[in-house]
């Protein structure tokens, strides 16, 4: 067991996990940021999704002990004062049947849109095809993606 | 000769309320008329005690409601439109409104089950006569103070006012209500009338869900609580002969490890210390029964359908006369696989057990059955049995079954320490309680340009359709028709999986009958609206489907698809089904290129009665067709000497966003009781999606995954 200091959220963290284990166990269990899904493990469902320096990055597959130095964003600090657009949007298309995949989903959506602001149906469905939603909410997720770029434009 | 057991379907009986300590009034209310005539709500909210009620509504003194939702939500959106329907009939506008999960009583309620797509139909009725009541006993309230009489004040969003021009909010008279006779007789609101239900209301628990709270079972912690990885037998039937945990233990977190009868868990501090340690078990499995493989299934499944004798579940007219007087005979035999369900929240449940009581929390279908099952398990008075419901990621059917809560109980009875058994996804996929493999064989007489004969015959693992499936369409449709059924027992675990048997049924129907159509040279729809044309409705009361309804229903459908008469280069397929007392229609639009087909749309046609909560009532259809697509074409599951085959989403293929095409849904327009929309999407997407290839390229198919059917077959297709 050792000790990390994480920057999570804007808020520096010491944190003490064993150096092989995966970021989203650290946000789940140590920090209790469980808002960061299990769905796989492998990289594969996109549940898990966090941002490393404002990129999506799968949390279940980067150990905590090598992001010392980069700027982790949970779901929990994506809203600043009031919810993200990318939130709004999910809101405003009521996206969620179970939500259990929702908030991997929306970190994907919103690391996306800072890149590439304007997208078409095509590059919003390459972008969440890491994403898995066992409820089939695909059509709203695109819907959502779609809306949120227009409200952040 | 007297029925003893009539229920008088009394308001008194179901309905008490009291004042709060803390201001405001409390209505309990039990939708099933089964509590006990002396139950007394609680004057503490803090107190909610759900042994004689299963819900509650909460007016405060400001006028703004709180639903305690009894039902469990799992993603079919109950805990949105049940209280809908209460608010509407309580008559306060919806932004008023906050809903909650309601805790269990383990013993009073049957129907505390999230499936089946039943809360709804089941609760319609209760839920707007408990509105209406507390209305009236409010508008009573208001009445009494002013000194007039009821029947001249009127209500509005929550608002009563009297012929005077004065006015109350709800919160100016609960303390009065709380103080009155609960009114026997109310008035229901004319569905023209409705404010609420049929109106898009976003999901309950939204801001919740988009920010990350905690809702979910694998979000709850307690104090000192132990995470929990179990090493179950790796393959179905195999059985624990010995194990080394010496190198688990070294793993830093892992604080123990402890068999329970043929498992083995490993407890921890944290999630990934138990999943480690659970790798790092030594364990020497032995064969307790036979190992059974994928080929042994399909060769026992043959047998049955090759066999004689079966179970007869319906049987009309004379199947044998009708074959030998046939001009033409059609028969084919459609596959499954088996399929887990793979909610995206793995399975996992928290239990404590003490002295003085058994707390459990977690993800559960079947809250009351598995508290049951617990007591007996550890020999346990129900009554010490406390369990809470979380929200759940997914269902599926899967968290019909208790096993991960029962893991759980007995862990920590024991080990004496509050533990949450958590299923790693391989762990959840290894140990499923798997839709199990069938097989339909149909078979049809054709004379003079009608279908004449039906026969059916399914062969499953371990158990066969439910009892009213045989009553489906095209029971009373066709004169001579038998549907017989057998299975094999296997010791690999099966159960209810997302509409069960209907799932693949469907398919099977529904694609034989763009066959029979071909063969009697009549459009597809035609077919299926002739036959319908024979079934009058109330005419067999065993009949299930609604002959009139479900005509309407594909009417809607064609006419929204343009049926066969789309762009050039679109090719369509249909399917129609009853299920869970909702009727659907179908059209899936796809397009070649290249050779390989692209479904471009689905258009769904739906008559589910009255649609309490359409955005809800849509995205449930959209996320049951894609489940459907997505499992005809790629849910493969496989068996090798007892072992699954796949167990992560490396290898097991989930339909993604770019295979799911536009879902358009349109709903048949009634006022008839709601009905049920978990399930009935799914059945006939798969029919309709084969119907489609069929068109397009002339190829039937007739075993599911449709991927591995076609790429045997050399073509490729991408959805
Ligand atoms: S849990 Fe990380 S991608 Fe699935
Ligand atoms: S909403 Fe249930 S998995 Fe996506």
């Amino acid at each position: 067991m050792a000790t990390y200091n994480l920057k999570i959220n804007g808020k520096s963290l010491e944190v003490s996990a064993d150096s092989d284990t995966p970021l989203l166990w650290v946000l789940r269990d140590e920090l209790k940021l469980v808002g960061t899904k299990y769905g796989c493990g492998i990289g594969q469902c996109g549940a898990c999704t966090v941002h490393l320096d404002g990129i999506a990055v799968r949390s279940c597959s980067v150990t905590a002990s090598s992001l010392e130095s980069s700027n982790i964003t949970t779901i929990e600090g994506l809203a600043k004062e009031k919810l993200h657009p990318v939130q709004e949007a999910w809101k405003e298309i009521d996206v969620p049947q179970c939500g259990y995949c929702q908030t991997g989903q929306i970190m994907t959506a919103s690391s996306f849109l800072s890149r590439n602001p304007n997208p078409d149906q095509d590059a919003i469905r390459n972008a969440m095809q890491g994403n898995i939603c066992r409820c089939g909410t695909y059509n709203r997720i695109e819907k959502a993606v779609a809306l949120a770029a227009k409200k952040l434009s | 000769m007297e029925n003893q057991n009539k229920i008088t379907f009394s308001r008194r009986n179901f309905i008490r309320t009291s004042a709060l300590a803390s201001g405001g009034l409390l209505i309990g209310f039990n939708f099933f008329s089964s509590c006990k005539e002396a139950a007394v709500p609680p004057v503490d909210i803090s107190q909610l005690n759900f042994k004689d009620f299963n819900a509650f509504i909460k007016i405060a003194d400001n006028g703004y409601v709180t639903i305690y939702s009894p039902n469990p939500e799992i993603g079919q959106g109950v805990k949105t439109s049940m209280p809908m329907i209460i608010a509407e009939e309580l008559d306060v506008p919806w932004e008023h409104v906050s809903v909650e999960q309601g805790a269990l009583d383990t013993k009073n309620f049957q129907r505390q089950v999230a499936g089946g797509s039943q809360s709804i139909r089941f609760g319609w009725d209760a839920l707007r006569q408990t509105g209406a009541t507390a209305r009236q006993m409010l508008v009573n309230a208001a009445a009494a103070k002013w000194g007039v009489d009821a029947s001249n004040c009127s209500v509005s969003n929550g608002i009563i006012t009297n012929l005077n021009g004065e006015a109350f909010n709800y919160g100016d008279v609960v303390d009065e209500a709380a103080n009155l006779e609960v009114p026997e007789n109310v008035s229901l609101k004319n569905p023209e009338d409705y404010k609420i239900i049929g109106k898009n209301a976003t999901n309950v628990d939204m801001d919740k869900i988009i920010t990350g709270q905690p809702l979910f079972g694998l979000d709850y912690v307690a104090d000192n609580m132990k995470y929990v990885s179990v090493a179950r037998p790796p393959a179905f039937g195999q059985k624990v002969k010995s194990f080394d945990a010496s190198e688990a233990k070294t793993i830093g977190g892992v604080s123990d490890v402890i068999q329970f009868g043929d498992k083995l868990a490993v407890l921890a501090t944290n999630t990934w210390a138990a999943m480690k340690g659970q790798k790092a078990l030594k364990v020497e499995w032995v064969d307790d029964s036979n190992l059974e493989n994928t080929d042994l299934h399909d060769q026992e499944l043959n047998k049955i359908l090759d066999s004689e004798g079966l179970d007869v579940r319906r049987e009309d007219g004379n199947i044998k006369k009708a074959f030998a007087e046939a001009d033409k005979i059609i028969e084919r035999t459609y596959e499954s696989p088996f399929l887990p369900h793979n909610c995206m929240e793995p399975m996992n449940f928290y239990a404590n057990v003490t002295e003085e009581k058994v707390h459990l929390v977690g993800p559960i279908q079947t809250p009351a059955g598995t508290a049951m099952r617990i007591a007996n398990l550890i020999e346990r008075d129900p009554e010490d049995i406390h369990l809470e419901m979380t929200r759940m990621g997914g269902g599926f059917g899967r968290r019909l079954y208790g096993d991960f809560a029962l893991e759980a109980a007995e862990i920590s009875n024991l080990v004496k320490q509050p533990v949450k058994v958590v299923f790693s996804r391989e762990d959840d996929m290894a140990a499923g309680i798997y839709r199990p493999a069938i097989k339909y064989r149909i078979k049809a007489a054709i004379r003079d340009g009608k279908v004449t004969g039906y026969h059916l015959k399914e062969a499953a693992i371990n158990s066969n359709m439910y009892g009213l499936i045989p009553n489906f369409f095209p029971a009373g449709a066709i004169q001579n028709y038998k549907v017989e059924s057998g299975n094999y027992k296997s010791n690999i675990t099966t159960g209810a999986w997302r509409a069960p048997y209907t799932n693949f049924l469907a398919f099977a129907e529904q694609s034989f009958f763009d066959e029979l159509a071909e063969a009697i040279d009549i459009d597809p729809v035609k077919l299926r609206l002739d036959l319908l044309a024979n079934v009058k409705d109330g005419e067999d009361e065993s009949i299930e489907y609604s002959a009139e309804r479900m005509t309407n229903t594909i009417k809607l459908a064609t006419e929204k698809s343009n049926w066969r008469n789309t762009d050039k280069g679109i090719f369509q397929g249909f399917a129609a089904y009853y299920s869970h007392n909702t009727h659907v229609a179908e059209v899936v639009d796809l397009s070649m290129s290249n050779g390989i087909p692209k479904i471009e749309k689905v258009t769904v046609a739906v008559d589910c009665g009255i649609v309490v909560n359409p955005t809800g009532a849509r995205n449930q259809i959209e996320g049951g067709v894609i489940d459907g697509l997505g499992h005809a074409m790629y849910g493969d599951f496989s068996f090798k000497n007892g072992r699954p085959q796949d167990v992560n989403f490396n290898t097991y293929r989930l339909i993604r966003i770019k295979e799911a095409p536009i879902v358009e849904t349109f709903f048949v327009d009634n006022q008839l009781s709601p009905t049920g929309l978990g399930e009935p999407g799914l059945p006939p997407a798969g029919g309709a999606l084969a119907n489609a290839i069929k068109a397009a390229t002339g190829q039937i198919l007739l075993k599911q995954p449709f991927t591995k059917e076609m790429q045997q077959r050399k073509t490729d297709i991408t959805i």
